[in-house]
């Protein structure tokens, strides 16, 4: 039976009613009295030297406050990047310079070169328009292997290149796999692209700063993951504001996929320009401009090496990938290709030896950085379309040849530095099948065939890692932050509570998920129970939202914040019922002696905790409040088995996506509904990724994609019922509520099942086509098929 | 945005006394225009709205002919020339989303002549004439490549007149990410003969496929189309598609409104 309360409980989002009904409060509601507007003059060139900038006729013109250039941010920080790698030499990154507003130089289209801030939008935009300008264009780096080619423009002219790092992981293994590859019996080669894509959350971004002089204190409202980074990041590095003058809110997010983690320079302009002005500055974005400003995700091209002996087990796994930074490093840029790929790269499998190598480069585009899945769709796909190629070439059936090489033993450690707690991927990949039926895909091919259509089966498996991340561990690794999570609780005289998270959710559904752990461990309703999330001023200092960490270490957070109350209220408990706190249980909602009749409901705890006449001061404080930090021990590693079936029209090269099969391993789940929902709206990227969408620089570094009509977005038309499952659990063993994380799967896992589909509907139609890259657009199809 | 006055005439002569003023433009449904505007890629002094012109607005049957408004929506279209001219109706509404198709104009959408907009199509391959405030243009005249027709600065599209064939379809690939057509085919057959109209192929827009108009006149099957190959050159190359695909996809949407039209 399923629960109707609690943990396990399909509960309904409560923050629906709010969104659904248009309630919901997010960051451009927000109007501040006396609100000045702020306007981005951005660069139409992908790279220039800016000759001249001539503000003055803006600066006379109707409403303008001011107009602010590179010049006024020249003694000010740059915004800075928050995972320093070190190269295969043992050398540090090249860090360049990331200025608020362009200094001399724009290195990408949309690159903001002069901020007008006036009474109002259209006259911010008027007078934008009244800047002369001089940009003398340069030629710009678009390729990534062009860019590293002798001689190249440098984006940085202060680098000594344009390649920010020659990463191997683990460079110790680099001459055992070069060996073990050229002694095997066989070697699958692939090369392929892991396209740029732009996140294109449904809420634009938007910014607001404020200033107060009576107490010198700035806020900013902005549209964030994490508002707790951006006010360390923006604070200390950029605009040197200690956090208590310092405020960052992030109210109702309206979708991130990891594009809103980062700090952005609007968000630092708004916060300064209110300071200077003495007034609010906003920032609205327009989708013409998320285009070319919010961080792009994935951008790599690999060329990946699987080594096999003759029955098929994988010997040695060799990866060459060029990953795309953009003209600046963004926040987490760096980490996406390299810790958050590298480490992944076993996959679900034994493969023994490991070498990753990746040279993250310079170009004249917006910046790269994490986008749902992060690292580990680009680690997955690459993975997973080499083994369906390896299986064919070997003459070994896909599925048999992943068994073949599960890891079945846990704990597993990889040859890339990360061990796998728990999982069973026999057991996913069970599921999988039989829910796909794939027994009967023969029948269903023939009948598509009827209809003049291939049909194509793929699958995959995959792993990933979440809860980012252990402190300690990241810090070696080059994290220049703490990945902990935070919580407090506070139990109201009246029995309700007030959880207090460093989590923040931007469609997750916290507001409804959180409560359910917290009601199922004392035992009282989630109604009870309030989520406070997304204001430095009233949660704890945490780090935010993304790399489905939010339950696994936010959630653990709040349950052991709530343990600290337990103990706490059995203590007062106990005191009332004149027993001893070790004889006190907690149980749906009331404290009790066992063995006794006493019993006493935890209301009447927390109300003698606030008036506590009758209570033990000599012992204890009164109140019930709690805080308590929570550092993962390692990632969690949710995994599991997705099967796609396409129909390919051979007429026109369209797919469509016929049947999709998710079958996961998320540990214990808390709402199963929300996790079927996060699954789905992955699913939906991933196919998106697969089919669809596609972010294309032309040689001069113009956007070509820059808008809807050619930035293909996934719809629902374009999807299949989904058929998800959660039902195989092996619970994580290192964090309190045995949880893995569950809202990037479906984006990492989809995208090899689909090109494995559509590759295997032409391979059964005697097609020789061994890949295609994404996105399978129906010209990309036909082309393969003709080619 | 640019600041601009907005006209809300009631008769076509006010809007073409309007439309006389420096810088004013008919404003149909705004689909194309107000985000150009948006992008200050466009800037009219003046926009004459076409939407409270009554007499524009409507569709009806006749003699063979279906008489479409200029200002009529293509939401209007699909419902009311259902059954007149069914291959037409689904053009229509098949055209962008409800919200689009609850503004977008005919007028409007042949005025603009995107590459790639369906009505173009609809019109050619229909045959019939572009009803004006001052003159009747023949579909094979109005078309004039890229964004470009015959009509004069200020003329205005009052009506639209198609001549309703014994069999028609239209069949259309979709652009991945706008939806608009990549490539798609209208195809009628009259007593006099069978017109083959393509749009979203050509770099001069909308035109008349004659070989496959020849061949289908004999013989109004899709295999008749079979031996006729389209040249790649001219046709438009673009992220989501090349010359050579889009030449292939002119003789796969013909054959396909061949055999949906019977
Ligand atoms: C999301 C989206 C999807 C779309 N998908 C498609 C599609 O699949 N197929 C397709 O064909 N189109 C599509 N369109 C375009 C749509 O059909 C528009 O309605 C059409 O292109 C323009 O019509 P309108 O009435 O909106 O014209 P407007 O945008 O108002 O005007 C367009 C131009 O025509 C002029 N004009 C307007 N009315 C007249 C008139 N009566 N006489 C003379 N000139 C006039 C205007 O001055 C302007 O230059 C789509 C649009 C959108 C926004």
């Amino acid at each position: 039976m399923p629960k109707d309360h609690g943990i396990g409980a399909a509960n309904k989002r409560r923050e629906d009613v709010r969104f659904l009904t248009g309630k919901g409060r997010y960051t451009d509601d927000i109007n501040i009295n006396g609100q000045a507007y702020v306007h981005f003059l951005r660069s139409d060139v992908a790279h220039g030297k800016l000759t001249k900038v001539n503000t003055s006729a803006a600066e006379a013109a109707p409403g303008v406050l001011r107009v602010f250039t590179g010049k006024d941010f020249e003694g000010i920080g740059g915004l800075p990047c928050g995972w320093q790698v070190t190269d295969r030499h043992g050398n540090p990154m090249q860090e360049p310079a990331h200025p608020v507003l362009a200094q001399g130089k724009v290195r990408h289209v949309g690159d903001a070169i002069a901020a007008v801030v006036a009474e109002s939008y259209a006259e911010a935009r008027d007078a934008a328009e009244l800047i002369e300008l001089d940009i003398e264009e340069l030629p710009a780096v678009i390729d990534m292997k062009a860019a590293l080619a002798d001689g190249a423009p440098k984006v940085h002219d202060d680098l000594t290149s344009n390649l920010c790092y020659d990463w191997g992981f683990v460079e110790e293994n680099r001459d055992a796999v070069d060996q073990a590859i050229k002694g095997a019996h066989h070697v699958t080669t692939l090369e392929l692209v892991n396209q740029r894509l732009v996140a294109n959350p449904m809420e634009p971004r938007v910014a607001v700063g404020d200033y107060a002089s009576h107490s010198d204190e700035s806020t900013l409202y902005t549209t964030s993951q994490n508002p707790h980074v951006i006010r360390l990041l923006m604070g200390a590095f950029v605009l040197g504001i200690p956090e208590h003058k310092l405020r960052v809110v992030a109210p109702d997010v309206g979708g991130g996929f990891g594009s809103k983690i980062f700090h952005y320079a609007e968000e630092a302009f708004c916060t300064f320009a209110a300071k200077q002005l003495k007034r609010p500055v906003k920032w609205t974005s327009s989708r013409s401009e998320a285009f070319m400003t919010d961080a792009h995700g994935r951008d790599h091209v690999t060329k990946i090496e699987l080594a096999m002996d003759a029955e098929g087990n994988f010997l040695a796994l060799r990866t060459d990938t060029h990953a795309n930074m953009g003209a600046y490093l963004s926040t987490f840029s760096t980490s996406v290709p390299t810790w958050l790929h590298g480490t992944l790269m076993a996959g679900n499998y034994k493969t023994p030896l490991i070498y990753v190598n990746v040279k993250a480069v310079f170009t004249n585009t917006v910046p790269v950085d994490a986008y749902r899945g992060a690292g580990r769709p680009e680690a997955t796909f690459q993975l997973e379309r080499v083994i369906d190629k390896a299986a064919r070439e070997m003459g070994i059936d896909p599925v048999e040849l992943r068994r073949k090489n599960f890891v079945t033993e846990f704990p597993y450690a990889t040859p890339v530095a990360v061990e796998y707690d728990t999982g069973d991927y026999n057991a996913t990949l069970d599921k999988a099948l039989e829910l796909a039926d794939v027994s009967g895909f023969d029948a269903r091919a023939a009948e598509s065939a009827k209809n003049g259509k291939w049909r194509g089966l793929g699958m995959n498996c995959y792993i990933e890692a979440c809860g980012i991340a252990p402190s300690a561990l990241v810090g070696q690794l080059g994290a220049r932050a703490g990945l902990y999570e935070s919580a407090t609780v506070r139990v109201n005289a009246t029995g309700g509570l007030v959880v207090m998270t460093g989590s923040h959710s931007h469609g997750q559904g916290h507001e409804t998920a959180f409560p359910q752990v917290i009601a199922e461990m004392i035992g009282i309703d989630e109604s009870q129970v309030e989520i406070v999330h997304g204001d430095t001023a009233n949660t704890p200092m945490g780090m935010g939202t993304y790399g489905s960490r939010s339950l696994a270490v936010g959630g653990s957070a709040m349950v052991r914040a709530t343990e600290k109350i337990i103990a706490k209220a059995k203590k007062i408990a106990a005191h009332l019922m004149e027993a001893s706190a070790d004889d006190v249980e907690l149980k749906d909602g009331a404290f009790s002696v066992a063995g006794t009749d006493k019993s006493v409901a935890w209301g009447d705890v927390c109300l003698a905790a606030y008036v506590p006449h009758n209570y033990p001061l000599d012992e204890i404080e009164p109140g019930l409040e709690e805080t308590a930090f929570y550092d993962p021990a390692n990632f969690t590693y949710p995994a599991g088995a997705y099967i796609c079936e396409v129909e390919v029209d051979p007429d026109t090269g369209k797919v469509t996506v016929e049947r999709f099969t998710a079958a996961d391993d998320f540990g214990n789940v808390v709402n199963p509904m929300i996790v079927e929902g996060q699954v789905h709206g992955g699913l939906a990227q991933g196919i998106g990724q697969a089919l669809l969408e596609n972010c294309v620089y032309d040689e001069n570094g113009q956007l070509v994609s820059a808008s809807f009509m050619d930035y293909a977005m996934p719809r629902a038309a374009d999807l299949p019922n989904f058929s998800v499952d959660h039902s195989c659990q092996t619970p994580c063993t290192h964090n309190p509520l045995g949880v893995k994380g569950c809202g990037e799967a479906g984006a990492i896992g989809s995208p090899p099942a689909l090109v494995n589909a559509v590759v295997d509907a032409l391979q059964r139609n005697g097609k020789d086509v061994k890949h295609i890259d994404m996105p399978l657009s129906p010209a990309r199809v036909w082309a393969a098929m003709n080619g | 945005m640019y600041d601009f006055e907005l006209v809300k005439p009631t008769t076509v002569e006010e809007a073409v006394a309007a439309l006389s003023g420096d810088e004013a433009q008919p404003l149909g449904g705004g689909q194309t225009l107000i985000p150009t505007m948006k992008q200050r890629l466009a800037m009219p002094g003046t926009l004459v709205s076409t939407s409270g012109i009554a007499s524009m607005k409507g569709v009806s049957a006749s003699g063979g002919v279906l008489t479409v408004g200029g200002a009529t929506t293509h939401g209007t279209v699909a419902a009311e020339a259902a059954s007149s001219y069914p291959a037409l109706a689904a053009l229509a509404g098949g055209i962008g989303d409800p919200a689009v198709r609850n503004r977008g104009t005919v007028g409007g959408s042949l005025a603009n002549n995107d590459p790639a907009a369906c009505y173009p199509a609809g019109l050619l391959g229909s045959g019939g004439v572009v009803v004006t405030n001052t003159r009747e243009i023949a579909a094979d005249d109005f078309f004039q490549g890229m964004f470009t027709t015959a009509l004069e600065e200020g003329e205005l599209i009052t009506a639209v007149k198609f001549n309703i064939p014994e069999k028609a379809a239209y069949a259309k690939f979709a652009q991945p990410a706008s939806r608009f057509p990549l490539t798609a085919a209208f195809v009628a057959k009259t007593s006099d003969g069978v017109r083959v109209a393509i749009t979203g192929a050509s770099e001069e827009g909308v035109f008349r496929w004659t070989e496959a108009e020849e061949a289908l006149s004999s013989n109004f099957s899709a295999d008749a189309v079979d031996g006729l190959s389209v040249d790649a050159d001219g046709m438009i190359g673009d992220i989501h598609g090349t010359p050579a695909y889009r030449a292939h996809l002119v003789k796969v949407m013909t054959k396909r409104a061949v055999t949906a039209a019977g």
